[in-house]
Protein backbone atom coordinates (compact mmCIF):
# COMPACT_ATOMS: atom_id res chain seq x y z
CA UNK A 1 0.00 0.00 0.00
CA UNK A 2 1.34 3.35 -0.98
CA UNK A 3 1.63 5.89 1.83
CA UNK A 4 -0.51 8.98 0.93
CA UNK A 5 2.23 11.55 1.48
CA UNK A 6 0.44 14.35 -0.36
CA UNK A 7 -2.79 13.73 1.51
CA UNK A 8 -1.04 13.64 4.88
CA UNK A 9 0.83 16.84 4.06
CA UNK A 10 -2.39 18.62 3.18
CA UNK A 11 -4.02 17.41 6.40
CA UNK A 12 -1.02 18.60 8.42
CA UNK A 13 -1.11 21.98 6.67
CA UNK A 14 -4.81 22.28 7.38
CA UNK A 15 -4.21 21.41 11.04
CA UNK A 16 -1.53 24.05 11.26
CA UNK A 17 -3.99 26.62 9.92
CA UNK A 18 -6.30 26.04 12.90
CA UNK A 19 -5.39 28.43 15.66
CA UNK A 20 -4.39 26.72 18.89
CA UNK A 21 -7.15 26.50 21.48
CA UNK A 22 -6.34 29.02 24.18
CA UNK A 23 -8.08 28.61 27.48
CA UNK A 24 -9.16 32.07 28.56
CA UNK A 25 -8.03 33.14 31.99
CA UNK A 26 -10.66 33.15 34.71
CA UNK A 27 -10.40 35.13 37.89
CA UNK A 28 -12.77 35.19 40.81
CA UNK A 29 -13.70 38.45 42.46
CA UNK A 30 -15.62 38.17 45.72
CA UNK A 31 -18.25 40.61 46.89
CA UNK A 32 -17.74 40.78 50.63
CA UNK A 33 -18.65 43.46 53.18
CA UNK A 34 -19.77 45.68 50.30
CA UNK A 35 -16.33 45.63 48.67
CA UNK A 36 -14.77 43.80 45.76
CA UNK A 37 -12.14 41.39 47.09
CA UNK A 38 -9.61 38.93 45.73
CA UNK A 39 -8.06 36.30 47.97
CA UNK A 40 -9.35 38.08 51.05
CA UNK A 41 -7.95 41.52 50.16
CA UNK A 42 -9.81 44.55 48.86
CA UNK A 43 -9.22 45.13 45.16
CA UNK A 44 -9.82 48.48 43.42
CA UNK A 45 -8.10 47.78 40.09
CA UNK A 46 -7.46 44.63 38.12
CA UNK A 47 -5.66 43.82 34.86
CA UNK A 48 -6.96 41.10 32.55
CA UNK A 49 -6.34 39.99 28.97
CA UNK A 50 -8.82 40.25 26.14
CA UNK A 51 -11.05 37.18 26.36
CA UNK A 52 -10.57 36.70 30.09
CA UNK A 53 -13.51 35.97 32.33
CA UNK A 54 -14.19 37.39 35.77
CA UNK A 55 -16.48 35.44 38.05
CA UNK A 56 -18.19 37.66 40.61
CA UNK A 57 -19.18 35.74 43.72
CA UNK A 58 -21.51 37.16 46.35
CA UNK A 59 -20.34 36.26 49.85
CA UNK A 60 -22.53 38.80 51.67
CA UNK A 61 -25.83 37.82 53.30
CA UNK A 62 -27.74 40.18 51.00
CA UNK A 63 -28.16 40.71 47.26
CA UNK A 64 -25.52 42.27 45.07
CA UNK A 65 -25.42 43.48 41.49
CA UNK A 66 -22.57 43.94 39.02
CA UNK A 67 -22.78 46.31 36.09
CA UNK A 68 -20.73 48.56 33.87
CA UNK A 69 -21.81 51.42 31.65
CA UNK A 70 -18.30 51.75 30.18
CA UNK A 71 -18.00 52.00 26.40
CA UNK A 72 -15.51 49.11 26.40
CA UNK A 73 -17.95 46.70 28.01
CA UNK A 74 -21.58 47.39 28.76
CA UNK A 75 -23.24 44.81 30.99
CA UNK A 76 -25.71 44.27 33.81
CA UNK A 77 -25.58 40.96 35.67
CA UNK A 78 -28.83 41.59 37.60
CA UNK A 79 -29.07 40.90 41.31
CA UNK A 80 -28.04 37.66 42.97
CA UNK A 81 -27.98 36.38 46.55
CA UNK A 82 -25.28 35.02 48.84
CA UNK A 83 -23.44 32.02 47.45
CA UNK A 84 -24.31 32.72 43.82
CA UNK A 85 -21.94 33.90 41.08
CA UNK A 86 -22.19 35.69 37.76
CA UNK A 87 -19.47 35.86 35.14
CA UNK A 88 -18.60 38.33 32.44
CA UNK A 89 -16.16 38.00 29.52
CA UNK A 90 -13.99 41.01 28.77
CA UNK A 91 -13.76 40.76 25.00
CA UNK A 92 -12.39 44.18 24.10
CA UNK A 93 -9.32 46.10 25.18
CA UNK A 94 -9.83 49.21 27.30
CA UNK A 95 -10.84 50.38 30.73
CA UNK A 96 -14.04 49.08 32.34
CA UNK A 97 -15.53 50.67 35.45
CA UNK A 98 -17.38 47.94 37.33
CA UNK A 99 -19.90 48.83 40.06
CA UNK A 100 -22.80 47.48 42.11
CA UNK A 101 -26.06 49.32 41.42
CA UNK A 102 -27.35 48.49 44.90
CA UNK A 103 -24.23 49.60 46.82
CA UNK A 104 -22.53 52.49 44.98
CA UNK A 105 -19.51 52.39 47.28
CA UNK A 106 -18.42 49.20 45.45
CA UNK A 107 -16.12 50.13 42.59
CA UNK A 108 -13.60 48.15 40.54
CA UNK A 109 -11.59 49.28 37.53
CA UNK A 110 -10.77 46.47 35.10
CA UNK A 111 -8.04 47.21 32.59
CA UNK A 112 -8.38 44.88 29.61
CA UNK A 113 -5.21 44.46 27.52
CA UNK B 1 2.74 -7.84 71.43
CA UNK B 2 -0.63 -7.81 73.14
CA UNK B 3 0.66 -5.11 75.49
CA UNK B 4 1.76 -3.03 72.49
CA UNK B 5 -1.67 -3.39 70.93
CA UNK B 6 -3.36 -2.35 74.18
CA UNK B 7 -1.16 0.74 74.38
CA UNK B 8 -1.88 1.54 70.77
CA UNK B 9 -5.62 1.18 71.35
CA UNK B 10 -5.40 3.34 74.45
CA UNK B 11 -3.58 6.04 72.48
CA UNK B 12 -6.08 5.72 69.68
CA UNK B 13 -8.86 6.28 72.20
CA UNK B 14 -7.00 9.25 73.65
CA UNK B 15 -6.37 10.49 70.13
CA UNK B 16 -10.02 10.15 69.27
CA UNK B 17 -10.95 11.99 72.44
CA UNK B 18 -8.50 14.76 71.64
CA UNK B 19 -9.68 14.91 68.04
CA UNK B 20 -13.29 15.03 69.18
CA UNK B 21 -12.47 17.85 71.62
CA UNK B 22 -10.67 19.78 68.88
CA UNK B 23 -13.53 19.17 66.49
CA UNK B 24 -15.98 20.44 69.11
CA UNK B 25 -13.86 23.54 69.59
CA UNK B 26 -13.82 24.16 65.86
CA UNK B 27 -17.44 23.32 65.17
CA UNK B 28 -19.22 24.71 68.21
CA UNK B 29 -18.46 28.43 67.86
CA UNK B 30 -19.72 28.65 64.24
CA UNK B 31 -22.69 26.50 65.24
CA UNK B 32 -23.35 28.79 68.17
CA UNK B 33 -23.08 31.84 65.87
CA UNK B 34 -25.46 30.19 63.40
CA UNK B 35 -27.95 29.59 66.20
CA UNK B 36 -27.45 33.18 67.38
CA UNK B 37 -28.12 34.53 63.91
CA UNK B 38 -31.15 32.31 63.45
CA UNK B 39 -32.52 33.70 66.70
CA UNK B 40 -31.52 37.23 65.76
CA UNK B 41 -28.79 37.58 68.37
CA UNK B 42 -26.71 39.88 66.23
CA UNK B 43 -23.36 41.27 67.18
CA UNK B 44 -24.14 44.57 68.87
CA UNK B 45 -20.65 45.91 68.24
CA UNK B 46 -21.57 46.32 64.56
CA UNK B 47 -23.87 49.13 65.71
CA UNK B 48 -21.38 51.11 67.80
CA UNK B 49 -21.61 54.71 66.73
CA UNK B 50 -18.32 56.27 65.55
CA UNK B 51 -16.77 58.94 67.77
CA UNK B 52 -16.16 61.34 64.87
CA UNK B 53 -17.86 62.10 61.57
CA UNK B 54 -15.95 62.10 58.27
CA UNK B 55 -14.75 65.46 56.97
CA UNK B 56 -13.33 66.20 53.50
CA UNK B 57 -9.68 67.23 53.36
CA UNK B 58 -10.51 70.61 51.79
CA UNK B 59 -13.17 71.59 54.31
CA UNK B 60 -12.17 70.96 57.91
CA UNK B 61 -14.84 71.88 60.39
CA UNK B 62 -14.17 75.03 62.44
CA UNK B 63 -16.55 76.99 64.65
CA UNK B 64 -16.39 79.98 62.26
CA UNK B 65 -17.43 77.76 59.36
CA UNK B 66 -20.25 76.11 61.32
CA UNK B 67 -21.55 79.50 62.53
CA UNK B 68 -21.50 80.91 58.98
CA UNK B 69 -23.16 77.76 57.64
CA UNK B 70 -25.84 78.06 60.30
CA UNK B 71 -26.58 81.66 59.28
CA UNK B 72 -26.89 80.63 55.64
CA UNK B 73 -29.03 77.61 56.55
CA UNK B 74 -31.57 79.76 58.40
CA UNK B 75 -31.50 82.73 56.00
CA UNK B 76 -34.63 82.93 53.77
CA UNK B 77 -32.92 85.55 51.62
CA UNK B 78 -31.04 82.74 49.91
CA UNK B 79 -34.29 81.95 48.07
CA UNK B 80 -35.69 83.78 45.06
CA UNK B 81 -38.71 84.83 47.11
CA UNK B 82 -36.62 85.83 50.18
CA UNK B 83 -39.11 83.68 52.07
CA UNK B 84 -37.80 80.10 52.08
CA UNK B 85 -34.66 78.99 53.89
CA UNK B 86 -33.06 75.54 54.08
CA UNK B 87 -34.65 75.35 57.55
CA UNK B 88 -38.15 75.90 56.13
CA UNK B 89 -38.14 72.25 55.06
CA UNK B 90 -35.32 71.03 57.32
CA UNK B 91 -36.90 72.32 60.50
CA UNK B 92 -35.01 71.38 63.68
CA UNK B 93 -38.29 71.43 65.61
CA UNK B 94 -39.53 68.62 63.38
CA UNK B 95 -36.52 66.31 63.34
CA UNK B 96 -34.80 68.50 60.73
CA UNK B 97 -37.60 67.67 58.30
CA UNK B 98 -41.03 69.26 57.74
CA UNK B 99 -43.68 66.86 58.99
CA UNK B 100 -45.26 66.81 55.53
CA UNK B 101 -45.85 63.76 53.31
CA UNK B 102 -43.92 65.49 50.52
CA UNK B 103 -42.19 68.86 50.55
CA UNK B 104 -43.75 72.21 49.66
CA UNK B 105 -41.49 74.42 47.59
CA UNK B 106 -41.47 77.75 45.80
CA UNK B 107 -44.95 79.20 45.18
CA UNK B 108 -46.49 76.64 47.57
CA UNK B 109 -45.86 73.91 45.00
CA UNK B 110 -46.16 70.41 46.39
CA UNK B 111 -43.10 68.40 45.39
CA UNK B 112 -43.13 64.67 44.66
CA UNK B 113 -40.70 63.52 47.35
CA UNK B 114 -40.55 63.80 51.12
CA UNK B 115 -38.00 66.08 52.77
CA UNK B 116 -35.31 63.81 54.18
CA UNK B 117 -33.92 64.70 57.59
CA UNK B 118 -30.43 66.14 57.59
CA UNK B 119 -29.59 64.21 60.74
CA UNK B 120 -26.36 62.22 60.24
CA UNK B 121 -25.97 63.20 56.58
CA UNK B 122 -22.26 63.63 57.41
CA UNK B 123 -22.02 59.85 57.10
CA UNK B 124 -23.80 59.55 53.74
CA UNK B 125 -21.82 58.26 50.78
CA UNK B 126 -24.31 59.92 48.44
CA UNK B 127 -26.92 62.59 49.11
CA UNK B 128 -30.62 62.90 48.15
CA UNK B 129 -33.20 60.13 47.71
CA UNK B 130 -31.74 59.28 44.30
CA UNK B 131 -28.10 59.81 45.32
CA UNK B 132 -27.48 62.43 42.67
CA UNK B 133 -25.03 64.42 44.78
CA UNK B 134 -21.70 63.00 45.87
CA UNK B 135 -21.07 65.25 48.87
CA UNK B 136 -22.79 67.63 51.27
CA UNK B 137 -20.95 70.46 49.51
CA UNK B 138 -22.54 69.48 46.17
CA UNK B 139 -25.94 69.01 47.77
CA UNK B 140 -25.97 72.24 49.77
CA UNK B 141 -26.28 74.53 46.75
CA UNK B 142 -28.71 72.28 44.82
CA UNK B 143 -32.07 73.17 46.43
CA UNK B 144 -31.16 76.90 46.53
CA UNK B 145 -31.12 76.95 42.74
CA UNK B 146 -33.87 74.39 42.03
CA UNK B 147 -36.91 76.21 40.53
CA UNK B 148 -39.33 74.04 42.53
CA UNK B 149 -37.52 74.57 45.80
CA UNK B 150 -35.79 77.83 46.75
CA UNK B 151 -35.85 79.12 43.17
CA UNK B 152 -32.81 81.35 43.27
CA UNK B 153 -29.66 81.68 41.16
CA UNK B 154 -26.12 81.59 42.45
CA UNK B 155 -25.55 85.06 40.96
CA UNK B 156 -28.42 86.50 43.01
CA UNK B 157 -27.36 84.67 46.16
CA UNK B 158 -23.77 85.89 45.95
CA UNK B 159 -24.71 89.49 45.19
CA UNK B 160 -27.11 89.55 48.16
CA UNK B 161 -24.46 88.09 50.48
CA UNK B 162 -21.76 90.46 49.24
CA UNK B 163 -24.03 93.45 49.90
CA UNK B 164 -24.07 92.66 53.63
CA UNK B 165 -20.81 93.52 55.47
CA UNK B 166 -21.67 91.11 58.28
CA UNK B 167 -21.65 88.22 55.82
CA UNK B 168 -18.47 89.38 54.05
CA UNK B 169 -16.74 89.46 57.42
CA UNK B 170 -18.10 86.04 58.42
CA UNK B 171 -16.88 84.51 55.14
CA UNK B 172 -13.45 86.05 55.69
CA UNK B 173 -13.28 84.57 59.18
CA UNK B 174 -14.43 81.16 58.00
CA UNK B 175 -12.51 80.95 54.73
CA UNK B 176 -9.76 83.60 54.83
CA UNK B 177 -8.89 84.92 51.38
CA UNK B 178 -11.43 82.70 49.59
CA UNK B 179 -14.15 85.35 49.34
CA UNK B 180 -17.92 84.94 48.97
CA UNK B 181 -18.36 82.35 46.25
CA UNK B 182 -20.47 79.31 45.38
CA UNK B 183 -17.63 77.20 46.72
CA UNK B 184 -17.51 78.91 50.13
CA UNK B 185 -21.32 79.03 50.43
CA UNK B 186 -21.42 75.28 49.73
CA UNK B 187 -18.59 74.52 52.14
CA UNK B 188 -20.08 76.60 54.96
CA UNK B 189 -23.57 75.09 54.69
CA UNK B 190 -22.05 71.60 54.47
CA UNK B 191 -19.95 72.28 57.59
CA UNK B 192 -23.07 73.22 59.55
CA UNK B 193 -25.05 70.22 58.27
CA UNK B 194 -22.18 67.91 59.17
CA UNK B 195 -22.57 68.83 62.84
CA UNK B 196 -26.22 67.75 63.01
CA UNK B 197 -25.67 64.34 64.55
CA UNK B 198 -28.13 62.24 66.49
CA UNK B 199 -26.32 61.17 69.66
CA UNK B 200 -27.01 59.61 73.02
CA UNK B 201 -29.92 57.39 72.01
CA UNK B 202 -31.02 54.77 74.57
CA UNK B 203 -29.99 52.15 71.99
CA UNK B 204 -26.39 53.41 72.12
CA UNK B 205 -26.31 53.09 75.90
CA UNK B 206 -27.59 49.52 75.54
CA UNK B 207 -24.95 48.74 72.90
CA UNK B 208 -22.34 49.97 75.36
CA UNK B 209 -23.54 47.52 77.99
CA UNK B 210 -26.23 49.35 79.98
CA UNK B 211 -28.68 46.46 80.02
CA UNK B 212 -31.74 48.36 81.24
CA UNK B 213 -31.25 51.29 78.80
CA UNK B 214 -33.94 49.78 76.59
CA UNK B 215 -36.82 47.61 77.76
CA UNK B 216 -37.22 43.91 77.04
CA UNK B 217 -39.74 44.54 74.25
CA UNK B 218 -37.22 46.78 72.46
CA UNK B 219 -34.52 44.15 72.97
CA UNK B 220 -36.78 41.56 71.35
CA UNK B 221 -37.39 44.13 68.61
CA UNK B 222 -33.65 44.35 67.99
CA UNK B 223 -33.51 40.56 67.67
CA UNK B 224 -36.35 40.71 65.13
CA UNK B 225 -34.71 43.63 63.32
CA UNK B 226 -31.52 41.63 62.88
CA UNK B 227 -33.22 38.24 62.57
CA UNK B 228 -36.71 37.25 61.45
CA UNK B 229 -37.67 40.64 59.97
CA UNK B 230 -34.18 41.06 58.40
CA UNK B 231 -34.46 44.87 58.37
CA UNK B 232 -30.69 44.79 58.78
CA UNK B 233 -30.28 43.59 55.17
CA UNK B 234 -30.53 47.29 54.26
CA UNK B 235 -30.64 49.23 57.54
CA UNK B 236 -27.21 48.08 58.67
CA UNK B 237 -24.38 49.52 60.74
CA UNK B 238 -24.41 52.28 63.35
CA UNK B 239 -26.24 54.70 61.06
CA UNK B 240 -28.78 52.03 60.13
CA UNK B 241 -28.24 52.32 56.39
CA UNK B 242 -26.28 50.32 53.83
CA UNK B 243 -25.87 53.54 51.79
CA UNK B 244 -27.62 51.55 49.08
CA UNK B 245 -30.64 51.81 46.79
CA UNK B 246 -33.65 49.51 46.93
CA UNK B 247 -37.11 49.24 45.43
CA UNK B 248 -39.22 48.38 48.48
CA UNK B 249 -42.58 48.13 46.73
CA UNK B 250 -44.13 51.53 47.40
CA UNK B 251 -46.90 53.01 45.28
CA UNK B 252 -46.39 55.62 42.57
CA UNK B 253 -44.47 55.92 39.34
CA UNK B 254 -41.34 57.72 40.58
CA UNK B 255 -38.38 55.88 38.99
CA UNK B 256 -35.99 57.16 41.70
CA UNK B 257 -32.37 56.12 41.25
CA UNK B 258 -33.05 54.91 37.69
CA UNK B 259 -33.09 58.51 36.42
CA UNK B 260 -29.49 58.78 37.56
CA UNK B 261 -28.42 55.19 36.91
CA UNK B 262 -30.25 53.36 34.10
CA UNK B 263 -29.72 49.85 35.44
CA UNK B 264 -32.87 47.72 35.75
CA UNK B 265 -32.74 47.13 39.50
CA UNK B 266 -32.46 50.90 40.07
CA UNK B 267 -35.97 51.45 38.74
CA UNK B 268 -38.15 52.56 41.63
CA UNK B 269 -35.17 52.28 43.98
CA UNK B 270 -34.40 54.95 46.57
CA UNK B 271 -31.60 55.50 49.02
CA UNK B 272 -31.89 53.61 52.30
CA UNK B 273 -32.45 56.37 54.88
CA UNK B 274 -30.94 56.37 58.35
CA UNK B 275 -33.24 55.18 61.12
CA UNK B 276 -31.63 57.48 63.67
CA UNK B 277 -34.30 59.80 65.13
CA UNK B 278 -36.86 57.91 63.06
CA UNK B 279 -39.63 58.43 65.62
CA UNK B 280 -39.20 62.20 65.14
CA UNK B 281 -39.49 62.35 61.36
CA UNK B 282 -42.99 61.20 60.38
CA UNK B 283 -44.46 60.84 57.78
CA UNK B 284 -42.35 58.09 56.24
CA UNK B 285 -40.91 56.82 52.95
CA UNK B 286 -39.73 58.82 49.92
CA UNK B 287 -43.32 59.55 48.96
CA UNK B 288 -44.58 60.19 52.50
CA UNK B 289 -47.03 57.33 52.06
CA UNK B 290 -47.15 56.30 55.71
CA UNK B 291 -48.18 58.46 58.62
CA UNK B 292 -46.85 56.21 61.37
CA UNK B 293 -44.11 53.67 62.04
CA UNK B 294 -46.84 51.06 62.61
CA UNK B 295 -47.90 51.53 58.98
CA UNK B 296 -44.27 51.20 57.86
CA UNK B 297 -43.90 47.91 59.76
CA UNK B 298 -47.16 46.65 58.21
CA UNK B 299 -45.80 47.51 54.75
CA UNK B 300 -42.72 45.36 55.24
CA UNK B 301 -44.78 42.62 56.88
CA UNK B 302 -46.92 42.47 53.71
CA UNK B 303 -43.77 42.23 51.60
CA UNK B 304 -44.46 45.55 49.89
CA UNK B 305 -47.37 46.53 47.66
CA UNK B 306 -46.09 47.36 44.18
CA UNK B 307 -44.32 44.20 43.02
CA UNK B 308 -42.85 45.69 39.85
CA UNK B 309 -39.07 45.43 40.04
CA UNK B 310 -39.35 44.72 43.78
CA UNK B 311 -36.07 44.13 45.62
CA UNK B 312 -35.92 40.35 46.24
CA UNK B 313 -35.02 41.01 49.90
CA UNK B 314 -38.58 42.25 50.41
CA UNK B 315 -40.65 39.20 51.37
CA UNK B 316 -43.75 38.74 53.54
CA UNK B 317 -42.54 38.42 57.13
CA UNK B 318 -45.40 36.79 59.00
CA UNK B 319 -44.92 38.95 62.09
CA UNK B 320 -47.25 38.53 65.05
CA UNK B 321 -48.90 41.55 66.67
CA UNK B 322 -46.49 41.30 69.57
CA UNK B 323 -43.51 41.15 67.21
CA UNK B 324 -44.71 44.30 65.47
CA UNK B 325 -45.01 46.02 68.84
CA UNK B 326 -41.48 44.88 69.72
CA UNK B 327 -40.07 46.26 66.46
CA UNK B 328 -41.78 49.59 67.12
CA UNK B 329 -40.37 49.72 70.64
CA UNK B 330 -36.92 49.08 69.23
CA UNK B 331 -37.22 51.83 66.59
CA UNK B 332 -38.19 54.31 69.30
CA UNK B 333 -34.90 53.65 71.09
CA UNK B 334 -33.00 55.20 68.15
CA UNK B 335 -33.99 58.78 69.04
CA UNK B 336 -30.97 60.75 70.20
CA UNK B 337 -30.89 63.28 73.03
CA UNK B 338 -32.77 66.34 71.91
CA UNK B 339 -30.50 69.37 71.78
CA UNK B 340 -31.86 72.92 71.95
CA UNK B 341 -31.16 74.81 68.72
CA UNK B 342 -30.70 78.56 68.96
CA UNK B 343 -31.46 80.63 65.90
CA UNK B 344 -28.62 82.77 64.57
CA UNK B 345 -28.84 86.55 64.31
CA UNK B 346 -28.58 87.25 60.59
CA UNK B 347 -26.49 90.06 59.08
CA UNK B 348 -28.45 92.99 57.61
Amino acid sequence: MKFPVKRMASILTALMMIPPVVRAGEQTVDQKDKTFMMNGAKVAALKVKVGDVILFKNLDPYFHNVFSLSDTKLFDLGSFPQGQSRSVTFDKAGKVEVECAIHPQMKLTVEVK
Amino acid sequence: MIEKLRKARAWTKKGCGLFAALAMLLVLPPLFCAVCLAQGKADKSAFQFPKAFPVPANNHVTSARVELGKMLFFDPRLSGSNWISCATCHNPAMGWSDGLPTAIGNGMTTLKRATPTIVNTAFNELQMWDGRFHSLEEQAVGPMQAPGEMNSTMGDILSKLKSMPGYVQAFEQAYPGEGVSQDTVAKAVASFERTIISQGAPFDAWVHGKQNAINSSAQRGFDLFTGKANCVACHSGPNFTDEGFHNIGLNGDDVGRFAKLPIKISKGAFKTPTLRDIALTAPYMHNGEYRTLEEVIDHYDRGGDNKENLDPSIQPLGLTRQEKRDLLQFLKTLSGKQVAVTLPRLPQ
